[in-house]
This record gives C-alpha cells, structure tokens and sequence, in this order.
C-alpha cells in the first residue's frame, strides 16, 4: 500500500475493485464504513454484488476480467472532459500521450459494452474519483489473479497518476495484501529473482554485496516461480519441492495437477498441521505457530511489527529449523535468537536499516522504507513526487480472457472469500464456532440462470470446466450477474479444482484465479 | 495551552482537550464506564464527573472542555458521594456473582465497587434475570450483568460501521437488544467482537470452553497471524495455553478486530497439531522419527539430487504465514547453502 489502512478515512472518494474489504480485509473494510458514515464517496467495481456495493454511490457490476477495460474507459472521461491533473502530470509523470491517444478508443459506450455496465455510470465514477480533493484506490486479488493481472494493475495506477492522487493523505493506490506477512515475504527475497529489499539477483553489486556478506558463492542465474516449478516437476526439471507453511494442494489454482507434481518430486512439508499438501510428502517437519515464537512481519501498509513466543512451541521454530539444515548443508551458521537474524537483514536491506527490534517497540511499529537509526518510518509513499523520479503510464489495451471464450463452458465464475475462515481452513477450522457458522463449500449463481437450469436454493449440483469437476451447494441471489457464477477457494473440494494454473500473466507468472470458464448443471 | 487548577494545583493543558483528558495526562485517575477516547464523548453514565468551581452542578469530565482558570475537584465529598450513590444503583439491579463470573478481576464495576467502598447490603433490589436472547456462537449477552452504558452499541455503530445494537425499552425495563430482537446475524452482525473488547463488566463475554480469571493471566503483545491488516493483540496466556485475545492499539488497527483474530486462536492448542516429524516409510505411509533423521534426510536427498541433476533441479516455498526473520534466513538457505535462486512464496495465490 502506498498509503496507510487508516488514512482511508482521509479520502473524498474511495474507488474500491476486486477487492470484497468487509469479507477479506474487515477492519479496513470497517474504515471504509466509516468514512462513508462521514461523507465519503464510494465507487465499487465488482463482478460480485460485494457488501460494500450497497453504500456505494457508484456500483459498477463489471464481467469478470473487464477492469482494465473499465480504468481505461474511466481515463477516456477524464481526459475527454479535461478533469486531469495536468500541473501533476506534467511535472512528475511520463507517457501521458501515448495514453491519451490508446483510451480515446474506450469511450463511455463501448467500454459498457465490454464490462457490461451502464455508459452514463461509468463517466459518473470517472468524474467522481477525478473531481475529488483526494481519492484512494483499494484493490485485491480480483485485479492481480488474473493472467492480465498485472496490466490490470497499471489501468489502476494510470488513474492514480493523471489525478496526482498520489502522496498525499486519503490517495494512493493500495494493493490488500492476503496473508499476514506476503509484504515481508517479498521485501525479504523470498522471490526468485530478488535478495531483500527488492536488490536484483543478477546484479554484480547486489551479488557481490551478499557474497561478502554470507562467504559463500552465489549463483547469478534467476530462478524459477513457483507456478513454473510445478510444471518443471512433471518435466522432471525439478526433482525436489520444499514447501514451508503454505498449502497449495488446496490453494493453487488446478489443484489436481499440482497434486501430480508434490506425489512425483521429493515433497518436504514443512508446517503446524498435517495439511492436505504435508499429506503427500515424504518428509514432514513439524513447526512452530506465531504464538510460540519470537520475530517480526510486516503488514500490508509496510508496517514492521513484532510476534513474540507467548507459549512453548509444539513443533520447531522454523528459523530454528532452517538453521540445523544450514550446518547440516555444510554451512555453518549460528544465531541466538531471532533479533540477530533481524539484525544481519536490516544491514543488508537499506529500506529496513534504520529498524531495530527496540524501535519498532518505541514506535508502535515502523513503516519502510526507513533508512536510518533515527528516521521516523515512511507511512505515505511517493511523497513530494514518485519514488522513482517520474511516475510513467504504461498504455495497455484490454483483450478478452481465453477463458470467457470456451465452447461448452459459458459461465464466467470468480472465486471468493469469507470473512470467518481464511485460506485453506488449516487455522480457522479448527474453531468450532466458525465451522459451525460456515460449514462447506457454495456455489453463487443469479435467480434466471437458476431458472433456466431448473436449479432451486440450496440444492447441490455439479460446477465443471475442462479442469475438473466438483459438487457444491447453490445460493440463488441477485449479487451476481447472469452468466455469473462465484464460489469461495477455502474448501479442497471447491474452486481450485476448476481455475487455470497453464495460462499466466505474462510479468507476475500469476495465474487467473478469479476466472474460470465453467458450466453448472442440475445434478 | 492554558492553565487550570487541578485538586489545587496547576497545571498547564492543551486548548480544546477535556478535564478528563487533562486528568489523564496528569495521572489523576478518573472511573469511567461509557468512556472510550474513539468515541464521541457521551456522558451518560456519570461516573466520571467532577466538581468544577463556579458550576451549579457537577459536570462530567469526559465532555467537558478546559478552560483558562478552570479550578476542578476530582475527588470532592460531594463527587464522591454521587459516584458512590451511582455504582450502589447500578448494583442494586446487578446479579452480583463475582464468585462465579469470569470477568472477576477485569470488571470495572467490581473495581470501583471495591474503590468507592460500596455497601453491596444497601443495593438489594430488584434483579434483572440472566436473559441471552442476543447472542450467538460466537459471544452471549447476558442482561443481568449490564450496567447499560452503550459502549458496545456506540463501538458498534461509530467503529465498526454496523448497527446491530439499540437501546431498547425504558426504565427498570431498558436493555441492550438488536432492533426488535431479531437474530444477531439479521441484524447485520459479523462477529467482529469489538463490542465485547469493550464491555466493561461481565455483560458481554466470549463463549469459550477455557476457565480464566484475569488474574490468572498474563498479556503477551503479538500480530494477528490471518490477513494483510496485521492488527496488533494481547494473546492472554494462562499455564501456556492461549485461553484469549484481546485487540491492542495498533497503527492499522486501532483497537479493532475481526471474527478471526479475535475468535480463531484455538487451532494453536489444537489436538492435531503436529509435534514430530514424519517420514514417509517402505509401506508408503507416513511414520514418526526424530528430528536427527528426518532433518538428515533431508539435507541427505538434497546433497544427493544437487549432485545428481544441479541445485536448479531444487525448489524453495517460503511461506507468507512465517515471520520475516524466517523468511530471510530460508532464502539463504537456499541461495547460499543450497546454490539455487529457485525460492518463492505464495504471493500470486
Ligand atoms: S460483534 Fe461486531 S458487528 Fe456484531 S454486534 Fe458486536 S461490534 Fe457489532
Ligand atoms: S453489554 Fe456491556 S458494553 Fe453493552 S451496555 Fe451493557 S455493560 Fe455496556
Ligand atoms: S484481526 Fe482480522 S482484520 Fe485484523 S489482521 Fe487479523 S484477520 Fe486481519
């Protein structure tokens, strides 16, 4: 995020997609109700009626895999009307008029068409989020999870740019992030082709840098992500996976044919339960959970904050772990505790320099980039101007997904989250309560559609695409659109059987888990 | 900043703050109960006022702004009677079973009670009944404990955006209720908690299977383990067990919560946690071993197929649920003692 959860309340326009706030991300999704209580404006663009749909003063119910059409449509009003921040532009951006020129050709009418909105709405919301004081976009995995995710992100921040709503409290474009620690898990190099702090692998400085740092001989050649991995397992390219504390036989998109890849290769699971992924490896190392372990993540807004060991662990601490393989490996290493880790890190990460375990408790925790002993956090990025200088456009054109096109499967479906479990239910599951309250899977589909299938509420049926095929139970509602469908990803059995993992996006190697061409029968 | 007078002494304050505020900041202790620096000032349970020279009554300092001179009392004979006269209503109608109840130790009723010396002899009227017709599986709202002083319905309404609460009925009869008594859930309630982080008696309660008092606990400052918000609580601890989580005020959370950091911690003492490792055996299954073996085999099989095939033939899956020092210390692992850049996480899933 380049602006702080909180400062969502500063905004006078909040522009909302792919994101469903109250369910997935709730305490911000409080913070956008409260605003809007205050006067706030609120634009909403999902495929999905979304809680937050019905207090927004512009609902656009976009088809799924339209949103980059819909921002490029929303530029065409803005710039059509002269609503841009040209002082802004001029001043701090790049390629403004290759833009102008490509969403010329998405006017407000055939933009409607492709998303399948009203005209009249679209230049409503293009208006609403170019005429405010400062406006806040906040997004999610319904704009990354799609094989054109991350162009989707740039229709986002072209926005952002011609408005100059960046820098500036109530602005910014602000990716949720999912899990608790995804933003660490990428700042520290968890990444194939980065060391911490986003330091290129291939880059001689950054190699050599870490080099020194470790005594010990690089590789320079990037690695593989892991959606190409899995595949590389059934080429027998990669002999070997070691999965710490995720669960993709549930989470990736085509589970069964990531199954195939964790039976064939030496799995190592390691993680705090015998997950369904842990379940299909030939060794499984049990590990410790956040309460019973010392150490920092940092949050979606790049807030560094601590866990500390409040009961004794069942299994192994994980950096406990890690270092026994070191030494084992041949690699001598020791650490005391989890503050030393820290400590080697931040030296070797210039936007994590200036923290320290004793800071961040000084300061309620403290936001990076910050470079010094001393330095205060930076909770508003692109202050002043953009980090980088000068903020480009990127043009990108909008083009169908595949998957909208496949004969025999004409319902786009979407997947969803629920408020009450998270991820794989490998925590959240092991509450009574919340299993009681949500107890399996669910497929969501409009009251026509329900009709034209003879499908009543509540009843069971079969959901199919050329991936696999899974039974869940209907809700027939008018959140969703005809020829829509949406179904949460918790459950095994559910949504994951169905999604894509061949086709993905071109840069971020993401697949497009948030449409599935399927079709849903009465069973 | 201006002067005021406080029990005698002056003190020099922020314009515009409030005499509690101003008390605060001087460490004069204040009771309050409908009290919440989130939330618009309400002063409708009183039990804060003070004596302020020159007003004909005594003023509540929860909403009452300083002024240049301001002489105030916070502990006069007068103040103290009406505090005491207060808490001895509020008890007369409250099923006093502090023996019983779990919120012994951390209810603000009882702690004044205690302070302000009450004679809980003089407060037997008529009780209200243990009714929990506004509850669900997640917490219980038990009438006969609640001293109506709104914060949940305010917490509620003005925090986490919901109405779910009213105040329903008048008198002896008044209650806090969803409208019309209709289910939590109808109402619109997603099981958040924070109105039962915030009630201060035994009101409103978690429905939980562990037995604690307050006492009997202590607070370890952490960061929920589930979404991106990283809100910050206090696991409560008792015999290093998780028996509890209260929400803590941090930066992106400012004392909220949702249903899962406040409610889903019972998979960290779960039967089905796994605490050796497993090997999976000749006869296919997985077996239990020691982490010596199991550890070997893994650095074995790893040496073995890096001989073989390369390092590139190995693959690393960090986990965006382990801590950054974790995360760190597994990418070198693979990048220095493994040789592959072949690390990645679940970031795109
Ligand atoms: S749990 Fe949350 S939503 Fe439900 S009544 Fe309490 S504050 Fe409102
Ligand atoms: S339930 Fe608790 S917070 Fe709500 S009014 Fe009663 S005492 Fe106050
Ligand atoms: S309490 Fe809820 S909103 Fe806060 S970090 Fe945990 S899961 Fe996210």
């Amino acid at each position: 995020m380049t602006n702080p959860a909180a400062d969502v309340k500063n905004a006078d326009v909040v522009f909302i997609t792919g994101s469903n706030t109250t369910e997935a991300h709730p305490v911000i999704g409080a913070y956008v109700k409260q605003a809007v209580n205050r006067g706030t404006k609120l634009i909403v663009a999902d495929p999905i009626r979304i809680p937050l749909a019905e207090i927004a003063d512009v609902y656009l119910q976009i088809k799924p895999g339209t949103s980059l059409a819909l921002s490029n449509g929303m530029l065409n009003v803005i710039f059509a009307e002269g609503l841009e921040d040209k002082e802004y532009i001029g001043k701090n951006t790049a390629g403004a008029e290759a833009l102008r020129e490509l969403v010329a050709e998405y006017t407000p009418e055939r933009t409607a068409e492709i998303c399948g909105v009203k005209a009249d709405d679209i230049a409503r919301a293009a208006r609403m989020y170019a005429s405010a004081g400062a406006a806040s976009i906040l997004y999610c995995m319904g704009i990354t999870q799609h094989v054109n995710g991350v162009n989707n992100v740039y229709g986002l921040s072209n926005l952002a740019l011609s408005t100059g709503n960046l820098g500036k409290p109530g602005s910014g474009v602000n990716p949720l992030r999912g899990q608790n620690n995804v933003q660490g898990a990428c700042d520290m190099g968890a990444l194939p082709d980065v060391y911490t702090g986003y330091q290129q692998v291939g880059s001689p400085d950054a190699q050599k840098k870490f080099e020194d740092a470790w005594g010990a001989k690089l590789s320079g050649e990037k690695g593989m992500p892991s959606t190409v991995a899995l595949p590389a397992v059934l080429e027998d390219k990669v002999k070997m996976l070691y999965v710490v504390g995720e669960n993709p036989a549930v989470s990736d998109a085509d589970n069964q044919h990531a199954i195939k890849a964790f039976k064939k290769a030496f799995l190592v699971v390691q993680d705090i339960f015998l997950t369904e992924t842990a379940e299909l490896a030939d060794v499984v190392l049990p590990a410790a959970c956040f309460a019973e372990k010392d150490g920092t993540f940092t949050n979606s807004e790049r807030c560094v904050q601590r866990v500390r060991k409040a009961v004794p662990p069942k299994g192994m601490a994980d950096w406990e772990i890690f270092v026994k393989l070191m030494n084992l490996m041949g690699f001598r290493c020791h650490y005391d505790e989890p503050e030393d880790i820290f400590n080697e890190m931040a030296a070797l990460t210039p936007s994590y320099a200036g923290i320290t375990y004793s800071r961040i408790e000084e300061n309620n925790g403290l936001n990076w980039p910050c470079p010094a002993n001393g330095h205060p956090g930076t909770p508003i990025l692109h202050v002043g101007a953009p980090i980088k200088g000068k903020g480009e456009f990127k043009a990108v054109e909008w083009v169908p997904s595949q998957e909208a096109q496949m004969e025999g499967f004409p319902v786009l479906l979407t997947t969803s989250r629920l408020q009450h479990q998270y991820h794989t239910r490998t925590m959240t599951g092991k509450t009574r309560a919340i299993e009681e309250h949500c107890p399996g899977s669910f497929v969501q589909i409009n009251p026509k559609d329900a009709e034209s299938w003879s499908i009543e509420d509540g009843e069971t049926v079969r959901v199919s695409s050329p991936r696999g095929s899974v039974e869940a139970r209907a809700i027939v509602t008018d959140g969703l659109k005809e020829g829509t469908a949406s179904m949460p990803f918790h459950w095994a059995d559910s949504a994951n059987v169905l999604t894509n993992a061949e086709d993905l996006d071109p840069v971020s190697k993401i697949p497009g888990l948030k449409l599935a061409g399927v079709k849903i029968e009465k069973l | 900043m201006i002067n005021i007078f406080l029990n005698g002494s002056e003190l020099a304050v922020k314009e515009g703050s409030t005499v509690l505020e101003a008390c605060k900041g001087a460490g004069v202790s204040i009771p309050t109960f409908c009290y919440d620096e989130r939330l618009k000032a309400e002063g409708s349970c009183r039990i804060c006022v003070v004596e302020v020279e020159g007003a004909p009554k005594l003023m509540p300092s929860c909403s009452t702004l300083v002024a240049p001179g301001m002489r105030v009392l916070t502990h006069s004979p007068k103040v103290v009677k009406l505090r005491k006269k207060l808490l001895e209503l509020m008890l007369s109608n409250h099923e006093i079973s502090c023996l019983q109840c779990e919120k012994a130790g951390n209810c603000l009723l009882q702690d004044y009670a205690y302070e302000y010396e009450v004679d809980t002899e003089k407060t037997k009227g008529r009780k209200k009944i243990a009714e929990y017709a506004s509850s669900n599986k997640f917490f219980s709202l038990d009438q006969s404990k609640c001293i109506l002083c709104g914060r949940c319905a305010r917490t509620c309404s003005q925090l986490q955006a919901n109405d779910v609460w009213a105040m329903a009925g008048r008198g002896f009869e008044t209650e806090v209720s969803t409208p019309f008594g209709i289910d939590m859930e109808e109402a619109g309630c997603v099981h958040c908690g924070n109105c039962v982080s915030v009630c201060p008696v035994g009101a409103l309660k978690p429905n939980t299977r562990h037995k604690f008092r307050a006492w009997e606990t202590r607070k370890v400052r952490s960061t929920c383990a589930y979404c991106g918000v990283g809100c910050q609580i206090d696991l409560l601890v008792k015999d290093d067990k998780v028996v509890g989580v209260e929400p803590a005020g941090g930066k992106s959370n400012n004392g909220l919560l949702c249903v899962k950091g406040k409610f889903a911690f019972d998979f960290i003492n779960h039967k089905d946690r796994l605490t050796e490792p497993l090997i999976r055996g000749e006869d296919g299954r997985l077996r239990p071993a020691s982490w010596d073996e199991a550890l070997g085999l893994v650095a074995g099989k790893t040496k073995e197929i890096r001989a073989e095939f390369g390092a590139d033939a190995i693959m690393g899956l960090s986990s965006a649920r382990v801590t950054n020092e974790e995360n760190y210390l597994f990418m070198k692992y693979m990048r220095a003692a493994v040789g592959t850049n072949n690390v990645d996480h679940c970031a795109r899933l």
